[in-house]
């Protein structure tokens, strides 16, 4: 598989040479293929945000290179002239219903595809594929985004970025503040993309979503990447875990309550389904 | 006025850095302003002539003093900042305005306006910078293309950064009610400020001062 993006020894530091100075990345290098579906966790302030931000160009490294496909960034590059790149890479944020401003939930999804270069009967159909794709109905397009629920402004925000129709999409903790219902509809559009070939990198708190979807997670600790695995490698390392003050997945709790216990299961379960499964085992095992 | 001024900046004890800092987003608009003084000033001997523009002695002057003015307006209020806390200066508004509770005017209210509003800056600054990441993200190159092209680019800041002021007051309304705020009720301070003499000799000094700026310019 063809490597899609390489970081290649990248510092950053916030406000240089000022007393506030802030280094944020220390030394990071990563390799990301096509097609992954990574995820990347750690403490507050161990430069999740400020990583995911080096890919799109928002970023520009102080030291070191980043590279996606054949766009390469350095402390050298222009700041405009990155249309190419941003198109390439979605970025979806924290709360990306701020960024809505249109007077109709159309025009407001279309205005990405518009500023990277579409006609407007292109834009528009763009528009109406990625709301179709998130799922707000026909009816609300004619509506004003500001007139609907969170859930559904947080949707019109996520099509607003899928609309661009990027190669790469990043997210930055793009389920905080939603309902469990309202979290999983956005897991379900994310995975849905991840299976079309859209790779994804995605920022989170929550291992739930570590173990139930990536196929990959990078562990960000004071600026460095202190561990890069599978999720099953990196919740077999309680070291690990507890050193960067992270959760454990309800599904490897489980796994670690019943090892207490006596009971030793064949693998990591990542997934509620697969914790059944490896107790049914078991049990016919012991029958 | 600029003696009175770099007294100042030595009696607070902030550092030039600092001062400076607070002069650099405006800097731009100082040069514009001073050059604008400078090739379209009139008076005084001509020392260059073309068309429509030319510098002249009393342009220059003129420049010179704007350019001395506008700094000597941001180093005082950078000065001001720094030394001095956000409730600090709602509570010195409201207490300039205390004449005006005569005609019934609510001096504590615009106190606490003036303390809440000087205390989003920051709030709104980052939310500013979130908004144009997003923007960013969506394609939108700010500073760049035709000037329709950037008034929309404008657009996509400033509604979101409304709507988000407003969605901040209304939390913050809510959060003062839950507490018990209310306009009618006589509060106390948190921090109370004696009136000294050193206040009083401060107060005559700038009454001397503004009287004698006005009969020296009348
Ligand atoms: N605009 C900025 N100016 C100065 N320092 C900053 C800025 N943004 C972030 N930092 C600092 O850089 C470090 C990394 O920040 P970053 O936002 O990348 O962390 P994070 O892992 O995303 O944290 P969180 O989980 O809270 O979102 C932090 O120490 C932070 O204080
Ligand atoms: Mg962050």
């Amino acid at each position: 598989m063809d490597k899609q993006i390489i970081l290649k020894n990248v510092d950053f530091i916030y406000q240089p040479d000022l007393p506030s100075e802030k280094q944020a990345l220390t030394n990071v290098s990563l390799e990301i293929e096509n097609g992954e579906f990574m995820a990347i966790v750690g403490k507050t302030g161990s430069g999740k945000s400020t990583l995911v931000q080096m890919i799109n160009g928002l970023l520009k490294p102080t030291l070191g290179e980043v590279t996606v496909g054949d766009i390469k960034i350095n402390n050298q590059t222009n700041n405009h002239n990155l249309s190419e790149l941003r198109q390439k890479v979605g970025m979806i944020f924290q709360f990306p219903e701020k960024q809505l401003f249109e007077d109709t939930v159309l025009k407001d999804v279309a205005f990405g595809p518009l500023n990277f270069g579409d006609d407007e009967p292109t834009a528009n159909t763009k528009a109406i594929k990625a709301l179709s794709i998130v799922g707000v109905s026909k009816k609300l397009y004619d509506r004003s985004p500001f007139e609907l629920s969170g859930g559904q402004m947080r949707r019109v925000a996520i099509a607003g970025t899928i609309a661009c129709e990027p190669q790469i999409l990043i997210l930055d903790e793009p389920t905080v503040g939603l309902d469990p219902n309202g979290k999983n509809e956005i897991l379900k559009i994310i995975h849905q993309l991840n299976e079309k070939g859209v790779t994804i990198i995605m920022v989170t708190h929550d291992m739930d979503v570590v173990a139930q979807n990536a196929n990959r997670v990078v562990v960000m600790n004071k600026g460095r990447v202190s561990s890069d695995s599978t999720p099953r490698e990196l919740f077999a390392n309680p070291e690990l875990i507890a050193n960067n003050s992270l959760a454990l997945p309800d599904s490897v709790q489980i796994y670690y309550d019943l090892v207490h216990d006596g009971i030793q299961l064949s693998q990591i379960p990542l997934t509620a389904n697969e914790v059944v499964e490896q107790i049914t085992q078991k049990r016919s095992g012991v029958k | 006025m600029t003696v009175i001024t770099l007294t100042l900046v030595y009696l607070s004890h902030s550092r030039i850095k600092m001062l400076l800092r607070g002069v650099k987003p405006i800097l731009w608009l100082i040069i514009f302003t001073v050059l604008i003084q400078i090739l379209f000033g009139h008076g005084g001997t001509v020392y260059f002539h073309l068309w429509f523009i030319s510098i002249t002695s009393l342009g220059i002057i003129n420049a010179m003093m704007i350019f001395v003015r506008l700094l000597l307006i941001i180093i005082i209020a950078t000065i001001l900042t720094i030394t001095t806390s956000p409730s600090m200066i709602a509570l010195g508004v409201e207490t300039i305005l205390v004449p005006l509770k005569w005609i019934k005017v609510p001096t504590e209210t615009i106190g606490m306006m003036v303390s809440i509003a000087l205390q989003f800056i920051p709030t709104l600054i980052d939310e500013l910078d979130d908004i144009m990441n997003a923007q960013r993200a969506r394609g939108v190159d700010f500073g760049k293309g035709k000037l329709i092209k950037r008034a929309q680019s404008l657009v996509s800041l400033i509604i979101p950064l409304f709507i988000s002021s407003f969605r901040h007051a209304e939390h913050l309304a809510d959060a003062m009610e839950a507490r018990g705020y209310s306009d009618e009720v006589k509060r106390s301070h948190y921090q109370l400020v004696a009136w000294t003499k050193l206040d009083w000799i401060a107060l005559l000094f700038m009454i001397l001062l503004t009287a004698v700026v006005v009969l020296v310019r009348s």
